[in-house]
C-alpha cells in the first residue's frame, strides 16, 4: 500500500481511478477543478485511457456520465456547487433512470464564498433528488468514499453524490492508497426501460425511488463513515457532519469530549442514531458546514428537544465553520482575542499586470463614455474584476452565460448601447444559446468575447470552443463583417475604440473578439520551454 | 512535537513552494501533516495564505485555530500582520520587509514594522535584498524559509535535501542557488536572534 500526499480533490480522483473508473467528465470551477486536473496528470489514467478531457459545461458532463453508466462502466462528473444548478436537469432525472455502472457526482461547495457567487449547500440537491450523499470529513475518507460510492451506486442502481467543501478540497494530507481495481466490462442495462423517462415509466420509477428510501437509511446506519461516540455528560449531544467533525475533534485534542457525538458522513440521515442521541441527551448541537440541513430535519424528529445550531443563532447562518466557532459554542477558552492590526489594508484580487482584459476594458470605457454608465452586462471569470477600480468597466455579474441574455433583455427595454462582455471559455460553457436568441430576434447588441485562449480564473484549462469562436458565430448566422477580431494592446487603443464605435453604430448583432493570450498561461509555457 | 505554521503572502509570491518544502521535509521525518491552500480568485494578486500543520500526533482540523499558531512565515510585511489573531503568545512572526504594493492605500512601511515589532517574538529581514545579493532574486521565499528554520522543529539537513528534490527538475544551478538562499536566511536569523 502506498501513501500519497493529496488534496481532498486529488484523493477523490485517485480513489475513483483506483476503484476502476473509466471516465471523468467536468467543467472547471473552484474548488472542484483539481479533481480533473489530477486525473489528466495521472499515469494510470493515461495507461487505461480513462476519459479525462473537459466538457463544455456541467450539464453535458453529467449527461455524459449517465451515458457511460448506461454502458455498465464506472464514471464520475465533477463541478462546483453552482455548476450543479447548470446540471440540475440531468441530475434530478438521473435519480429516476438510475445507474448501471457506478455513477458518482462530485460537487465541491464553497462556504464563505472564497471564489463563488453564492454558498448554496449541495446536500439539499441530494435530498431533493432523493439519492444518497457522502460527505467526507478528511482526505482519507474522500479516497475511500470513491470505492464505497461506486459500490453503493451499483447496489442501489442510483447515482451517488459526493459533497466536498473548500477546506477539504484544497487541503493536503497523507492518504493510504489501495491497488487499482480493474474497470467494469461493457454491459448494457438488463432492463431495456431503465433509461427511458416516458411519463408512464417515470411514475413507476418515482414510486420505486420512494420505496428505496428506507433501504438508503439502513445503508447510512451501516455505513463505515457514520458512527456514534459514547459520552459521559448527556446534558448535550453533538451531531457533527463531514468536515465539522474535525473541528469538534480539534477543540478536544489531548482531552476526551464529555458529550456523546454522532458523526455523519453518509445521508439520508441514519434515523436510529438520530433517535438515540436525541433520546439520550437533553439538548442537541448540530455542527454542519453550509446551510442548516440536518438542523431543520431533526427539528421534525422530536419537536421538544432543544436544538443548537445555525437556526437558533448560536452559529451564524452564513459562512464556513472553524474550530474557534466550535470552541465559543461549547464555552471553551478560545485562546486569543487579538484583532487584526488596524494598519493592515484589504488586498482584493485584481487583474494581473499585462492582462489582455485590462486593455479591452480601457478601449470599451473610451468608446462607451459618451453614453454614460450602466450599459455593460458581464459574466463569470477573471474579467469580473473589471468592475473594480481602476476600470469600473462592467455593471453586472449573475451566472455563467447571463451577460448576453441580460443585455438582450435590456436592449429590448430600450437601453442603447447594450453590451455583453463574456470570456471565451464562459461563451463555450453557456454563451451560445443566448447569442442565438439575439440572432433570432435581430437584437441591437454588441457582444464582446474576451479571448485569452484559456479558462483563466481556475488556473488555465482548455475549453471546447477554443480556436473556433469566429466559425461558431458565423455558423450561428452573424454576418462576417460584424465579427471583429482585435488585439487588446495599449498601442492599438485608438484603433480598438474605433472598432467598438463602429459596431455600436450597427443596428443588429455584432461580436467583437479581443484576442491575446492570458499572461499566466504564456508565462507557464515559457518556463516549461526553459 | 506540534508546529502550526501560517504561510502568508500575495498571490504569485511563491508561498506554496515554501509549503511543499516544509511538507516534504516533515513527511521525510515521519510526521503527520495537513496543509490547507487557497486557490481561485485570490490567486489573482489578492492576499493568500496556507495553513500548514505538522505533528507526531493525529491532526484533525485543516485550519489552525486562532491563538494557536506557532509561526507566521510571511514573504510580505503587511500580509504577516493579517494573521496576528492566529498567533499564540509565544508564537513567532518571521517576515520579509519588502512590501508588495498593488493597492493604492498601502500603509507606511515604518508603521508595519512597528506593528510587527509589538509581537514578542519577531524577526524582520530584507529577504529581497539578500536574494538579490546572492544573484537569485526569485529565491526570496527560500531566504525566509531559512530564517524560520530554527523555529520549525525540523532537521536542517533534511530541509536541504528536500530543496534538492523539489528544485531538482530545474537543474543543479537552481538547486544550489536555493540552498545558498536557505543558508543565508538561517545565518541572518542566527545573527539577529541571540
Amino acid at each position: 500500500m502506498k501513501k500519497l500526499m493529496l488534496l481532498g480533490d486529488e484523493a477523490l480522483a485517485q480513489g475513483a481511478m483506483d476503484a476502476g473508473m473509466s471516465g471523468c467528465f467536468a467543467y472547471p470551477g473552484t474548488p472542484s477543478t483539481e479533481i480533473m486536473e489530477y486525473i489528466q496528470r495521472s499515469e494510470l489514467a493515461a495507461e487505461r485511457d480513462i476519459h479525462r478531457t473537459w466538457s463544455s459545461n456541467e450539464k453535458t458532463a453529467v449527461e455524459a456520465t449517465v451515458g457511460m453508466s448506461y454502458t455498465g462502466k464506472r464514471t464520475m462528473s465533477c463541478m462546483k456547487h453552482v455548476g450543479l444548478n447548470v446540471a440540475a436537469d440531468p441530475f434530478m432525472n438521473s435519480a429516476f433512470v438510475g445507474a448501471n455502472g457506478g455513477n458518482l457526482l462530485a460537487v465541491a461547495d464553497d462556504p464563505s464564498m472564497h471564489s463563488s457567487q453564492n454558498e448554496q449547500d449541495s446536500r439539499f440537491y441530494a435530498k431533493f433528488a432523493m439519492i444518497p450523499c457522502l460527505e467526507p470529513s478528511n482526505q482519507q475518507e474522500a479516497y475511500d468514499m470513491a470505492f464505497h460510492g461506486f459500490n453503493l451506486s451499483e447496489h442501489f442502481k442510483l447515482p451517488i453524490m459526493i459533497r466536498l467543501t473548500t477546506r477539504l478540497s484544497h487541503s493536503r494530507a497523507g492518504v493510504e492508497c489501495r491497488e487499482p481495481m480493474p474497470e467494469n466490462e461493457l454491459k448494457l442495462p438488463e432492463d431495456p426501460n431503465q433509461f427511458m423517462l416516458l411519463p408512464a415509466f417515470s411514475r413507476k420509477k418515482y414510486k420505486a425511488l420512494i420505496a428505496l428510501q428506507p433501504e438508503m437509511e439502513k445503508a447510512s446506519e451501516e455505513s463505515p463513515f457514520n458512527w456514534y461516540e459514547e459520552g459521559t455528560d448527556t446534558s448535550l449531544g453533538i451531531i457533527a457532519c463531514g468536515l465539522a467533525y474535525n473541528y469538534l475533534k480539534e477543540v478536544f485534542v489531548g482531552k476526551t469530549c464529555p458529550y456523546p457525538i454522532l458523526k455523519i458522513s453518509q445521508y439520508p440521515l441514519p434515523r436510529t442514531y438520530i433517535n438515540r442521541i436525541m433520546a439520550e441527551c437533553d439538548k442537541i448541537m448540530v455542527l454542519e458546514e453550509g446551510q442548516p440541513l440536518v438542523e431543520e430535519m431533526i427539528k421534525g424528529y422530536m419537536p421538544n428537544t432543544k436544538i443548537i445550531g445555525r437556526l437558533d443563532g448560536t452559529f451564524s447562518r452564513d459562512g464556513e465553520m472553524n474550530p474557534n466557532k466550535v470552541m465559543v459554542a461549547l464555552g471553551l477558552p478560545e485562546g486569543t482575542d487579538a484583532p487584526v492590526p488596524e494598519v493592515v489594508a484589504g488586498r482584493p484580487p485584481a487583474l494581473c499586470v499585462g492582462c489582455p482584459h485590462s486593455d479591452s476594458f480601457r478601449a470599451l470605457n473610451t468608446a462607451i463614455e459618451p453614453y454614460g454608465p450602466g450599459h455593460v452586462f458581464s459574466d463569470i471569470g477573471c474579467y469580473t474584476l473589471g468592475f473594480m477600480p481602476p476600470y469600473h468597466a462592467i455593471n453586472t455579474c449573475l451566472d455563467m452565460g447571463a451577460s448576453i441574455p441580460m443585455a438582450k433583455g435590456a436592449s429590448a427595454a430600450g437601453l442603447f448601447p447594450a453590451v455583453a462582455v463574456i470570456g471565451d471559455s464562459t461563451f463555450s460553457h453557456s454563451g451560445m444559446t443566448g447569442l442565438l436568441d439575439c440572432i433570432y430576434d435581430k437584437t441591437n447588441i454588441v457582444v464582446i468575447i474576451l479571448d485569452n485562449s484559456t479558462t483563466g480564473m481556475t488556473g488555465g484549462q482548455d475549453y471546447t470552443a477554443h480556436n473556433r469562436l469566429e466559425e461558431i458565430c458565423m455558423g450561428m448566422g452573424i454576418e462576417k463583417e460584424h465579427i471583429r477580431v482585435i488585439t487588446p494592446l495599449s498601442r492599438l487603443h485608438d484603433e480598438n475604440v474605433k472598432v467598438i464605435e463602429e459596431e455600436f453604430a450597427y443596428n443588429g448583432v455584432s461580436v467583437i473578439i479581443p484576442r491575446r493570450e492570458c499572461v499566466q498561461t504564456l508565462r507557464r509555457k515559457a518556463s516549461k520551454k526553459k | 512535537m506540534k508546529k502550526d505554521i501560517i504561510l502568508a503572502g500575495v498571490g504569485g509570491q511563491g508561498i506554496l513552494t515554501i509549503a511543499s518544502v516544509i511538507g516534504a521535509a516533515a513527511i521525510e521525518e515521519g510526521l503527520n501533516l495537513k496543509q490547507a491552500e487557497v486557490h481561485g480568485m485570490s490567486q489573482r494578486g489578492g492576499d493568500v495564505q496556507s495553513h500548514l500543520r505538522i505533528s507526531d500526533q493525529p491532526i484533525y482540523s485543516d485550519l489552525i485555530p486562532m491563538g494557536r499558531c506557532d509561526v507566521i512565515l510571511s514573504v510580505e510585511p503587511m500580509e504577516a500582520l493579517r494573521y496576528v489573531p492566529y498567533l499564540s503568545e509565544e508564537g513567532w512572526i518571521i517576515t520579509n520587509k519588502t512590501p508588495f504594493k498593488n493597492i493604492n492605500n498601502y500603509p507606511e512601511e515604518a508603521a508595519l514594522y512597528a506593528e510587527a515589532e509589538k509581537v514578542k517574538n519577531h524577526l524582520l529581514i530584507d529577504a529581497d535584498a539578500i536574494a538579490k545579493e546572492l544573484g537569485s532574486p526569485r529565491s526570496m521565499n527560500i531566504v525566509i524559509l531559512g530564517a524560520a528554520s530554527f523555529v520549525l522543529g525540523l532537521n536542517y539537513e533534511g530541509l536541504k535535501t528536500t530543496i534538492a528534490k523539489v528544485f531538482g527538475r530545474k537543474g543543479e544551478a537552481v538547486v544550489n542557488a536555493n540552498i545558498a538562499a536557505l543558508d543565508a536566511g538561517r545565518k541572518i536569523a542566527a545573527d539577529k536572534v541571540k
